[in-house]
């Protein structure tokens, strides 16, 4: 696969929210302002590529030279978590206003199925290293990309008259089942 | 019964509070994954509850979560090794999905909001008590995606290797029922959303 395949496929038609069911945690939890969506996108997406790009390394010259890739999870996790930690301090000292709106959620990318998830996509489908890190752009402007046309989607949502149990989350998903459908049609 | 009603109605992890439904959506094309990997929560679940509990007084405040995840990834390598060995078709049809258990929000929210807090016993209790409600969310999303997406129910096929046992019900052959959308990724999030929003009209009446 070329390397530009490989980045619409993780774009569009392999959404990872939308066809892979990553990240919905964050999706349904901070997508009703389109300043947040960015914000966590734009957080989620420099996380994915920076542990992409160590999690290869550590993989290619330390899990794989000892036979020891059963420690893949736990590996990726760590790294994963420490990077997570490092961002939150940077985006608390520099960008104040950006840190008050996000709130809770920055501590959550660590427990944001999108970026384990990338990561392991990425060792699984043995790629090399400009195509993990394509793959890994991909994915993640494809997360920022349904993050902000959601949030456009849900502020007019809840303004029309929706019946009273379907408010909130179930619409959500419903909504969400359309733009999949939408989404692995679109190439 | 009613008890039992009232739980799946009112503090239901997936249909209620909406935790780990990354694996719900995901794993659910066919039966007997769906409920293999509601076993396999459940499983984790009640052995992290009792380890974080365990350790609740030695580990501090700030190194909780790291702590935690280790504990859970650790488990879940012991899983992958084992379905890995023994089960491997199983394993290759959970893909990606086994080790994302790991940032399954309801095991480390569980360790997080009650096992770090209460007694060894009470945890196992709780821990239990939201793997199997985890188990049953996810057994009836995948029964009702392998029903009407493709006419069958998978009761033992990947996992026969170990059991012995092959049983695949065919329920629908006909033009309309068996519809691929359900076994799509846009038909499981309309199947949960309508699927929450019915338990959401139905709450007040159980």
């Amino acid at each position: 696969m070329s390397i530009f395949t490989i980045f619409i496929t993780a774009l569009v038609t392999e959404n990872v929210i939308l066809t892979k069911f990553l990240g919905i945690c964050s999706f349904l939890g901070t997508s009703n302002k389109e300043k947040n969506a960015i914000g966590m996108g734009i957080s989620v997406t420099f996380v994915v590529l920076v542990s992409t790009i160590l999690t290869y390394l550590i993989n290619k010259y330390i899990l794989i030279p000892t036979n020891s890739t059963y420690l893949q999870t736990i590996t990726f996790i760590l790294v994963i978590a420490c990077f997570v930690q490092i961002t939150e301090l940077v985006i608390k000292r520099y960008f104040k206003s950006l840190y008050k709106s996000l709130g809770i959620y920055l501590p959550l990318i660590t427990t944001n199925c999108a970026v384990l998830g990338i990561i392991l996509t990425n060792i699984r489908s043995d790629y090399n290293f400009i195509e993990s890190i394509f793959n890994a752009l991909g994915s993640s402007l494809g997360f920022v990309l349904v993050l902000y046309i959601f949030a456009l989607l849900r502020d007019r949502i809840e303004k029309n008259n929706i019946i009273k149990s379907f408010k909130g989350i179930p619409i959500a998903l419903i909504t969400a089942g359309i733009m999949a459908l939408i989404f692995g049609r679109l190439v | 019964m009613k008890k039992v009603l009232n739980y799946l109605f009112k503090e239901n992890p997936v249909f209620v509070l909406v935790l780990g439904i990354c694996s719900v959506l995901a794993v659910t094309t066919t039966f007997e994954k769906s409920y293999m990997m509601g076993i396999v929560v459940l499983i984790i679940l009640v052995i992290s509850n009792f380890l974080v509990s365990l350790i609740r007084k030695i580990v501090s405040e700030e190194i909780r979560i790291p702590v935690y995840i280790i504990i859970i990834s650790t488990l879940v390598t012991l899983i992958e090794i084992i379905l890995n060995k023994y089960s491997k078709p199983l394993y290759d049809a959970f893909g990606i999905y086994l080790p994302l258990i790991v940032v399954n929000c309801i095991i480390l929210g569980r360790a997080l909001a009650f096992a770090s807090k209460n007694k060894v016993f009470d945890s196992i209790k709780d821990g239990f008590k939201s793997g199997i409600g985890y188990l049953i969310a996810i057994s009836i999303i995948g029964f009702l995606r392998e029903l009407f997406g493709n006419g069958t129910i998978t009761i033992m096929n990947d996992i026969s290797s170990i059991t012995g046992y092959r049983e695949i019900i065919h329920v629908f052959n006909n033009s309309v029922i068996p519809n691929k959308l359900f076994l799509t990724s846009g038909g499981a999030f309309i199947l949960l959303g309508i699927l929450i929003g019915i338990i959401n009209g139905r709450r007040g009446e159980v």
